[in-house]
């Protein structure tokens, strides 16, 4: 059982078409691509170890701060980035997207699995906290709900856009990248953009109601 | 315009897609019944069939002679310390709310098998377009 992909270039060669002559273009005079900033790190550390003594502290207000910030982040910049930047991308020019790409995918890198963690994990206390995990609570239902939400959002970042965003700044990176590598992995954001509306406007209608029960 | 030339890879990724989707699958099914205790059956038959997926795709990575090995092992390398901080913080969550006994050891080798298929994932997402190395 084999899955035929088209393979890579050696680092250098010419670019299948158009799209690799225009990055090529820009690729000279670029600085070197950091795959992961790290002047974000210790910022991410902080939020972490902020994380973790908000959980073993398991008061009230912590735990809604980090979920409700978290989460809020979270699904904002997911739908931002759904249906407002990435329509505008599509329509920019290709030397233009590169150049966005270039900075803008790295800080994705760090600050998208930062929010998901500090959301899941404060979610899962807070829900314990207030007593909504309880089969016989009467938000358990909705509690499950967003489980299954947050599955399937899980499984479309990690297996789909997280894969091909490492993928593509991995190829930003060579001298002249491959625009058509390039464009087939983006293309994946486009096809799952409707998949991660849904489930975030579920999460909106969910998480809603549980704060107004 | 002419077409690169296609090599022929196992679906690694496919199938390391899949592995987790059982595991999340049976976390979500653990999470709905804790903190009371819930029948472990459905959770330890989809953690058998992820773990038999890891094993496939290990096997698989084996027999990759021709790939980016180096790539493989960088974003493998950083990605496992990523995600073993995360499936720690899911762990010690679980541990602070009382999760004790066979419960535990479910979840713990579930989050154990998700920190291996993200990072396998990650790895091979992103070697397989990078120029090829012979394995020695």
């Amino acid at each position: 059982m084999t899955e035929v992909i088209s393979s890579a270039r050696p680092a250098g060669a010419p670019g299948p078409g158009g799209e690799g002559a225009a990055m090529g273009g820009l690729a000279g005079a670029a600085p070197p691509l950091q795959i992961v900033p790290l002047a974000g790190i210790p910022l991410v550390g902080a939020a972490l170890v902020g994380l973790v003594v908000a959980l073993a502290v398991n008061d009230l207000w912590p735990l809604e701060f980090f979920h409700v910030v978290g989460g809020g982040l979270w699904t904002g910049i997911d739908l931002f980035l759904g249906f407002i930047i990435g329509p505008v991308l599509g329509r920019m020019s290709i030397p233009a997207r590169v150049e966005f790409s270039k900075r803008f995918m790295p800080k994705m890198v760090l600050l998208m699995p930062t929010l998901v963690i500090i959301t899941l994990t404060g979610g899962w206390q807070l829900a314990r906290h207030v007593g909504n995990l309880a089969s016989s609570s009467p938000n358990h239902a909705w509690i499950i709900a967003s489980f299954v939400v947050v599955g399937v959002m899980a499984i479309v970042a990690l297996g789909i856009l997280e894969p091909a965003n490492l993928a593509v700044l991995f190829e930003l990176r060579k001298p002249v990248p491959n625009g058509a590598l390039i464009g087939k992995l983006m293309k994946r954001f486009i096809y799952t953009a409707g998949i991660t509306g849904a489930m975030q406007v579920a999460t909106l209608l969910i998480m809603t109601h549980l704060a107004s029960s | 315009m002419e077409a690169p030339p296609a090599r022929a890879l196992p679906p690694v990724a496919h199938i390391a897609v899949l592995s987790m989707a059982l595991v999340i699958a049976g976390g979500i099914y653990m999470g709905s019944h804790l903190p009371a205790k819930a029948s472990l059956g459905v959770p330890i038959g989809l953690l058998v069939a992820s773990g038999v997926l890891v094993l496939v795709n290990v096997a698989q990575l084996a027999r990759l002679r021709e790939f980016s090995w180096s790539t493989f092992r960088l974003v493998g390398k950083w990605a496992l310390v990523a995600y073993l901080v995360i499936t720690g913080l899911l762990e010690y969550v679980f541990v602070l709310d009382g999760t004790r006994g066979s419960a535990l050891v479910v979840l713990t080798v579930s989050l154990a098998i998700f920190a291996v298929d993200v990072p396998v994932l990650l790895a091979f997402s992103v070697a397989r377009y990078q120029p090829v190395e012979q394995r020695r």
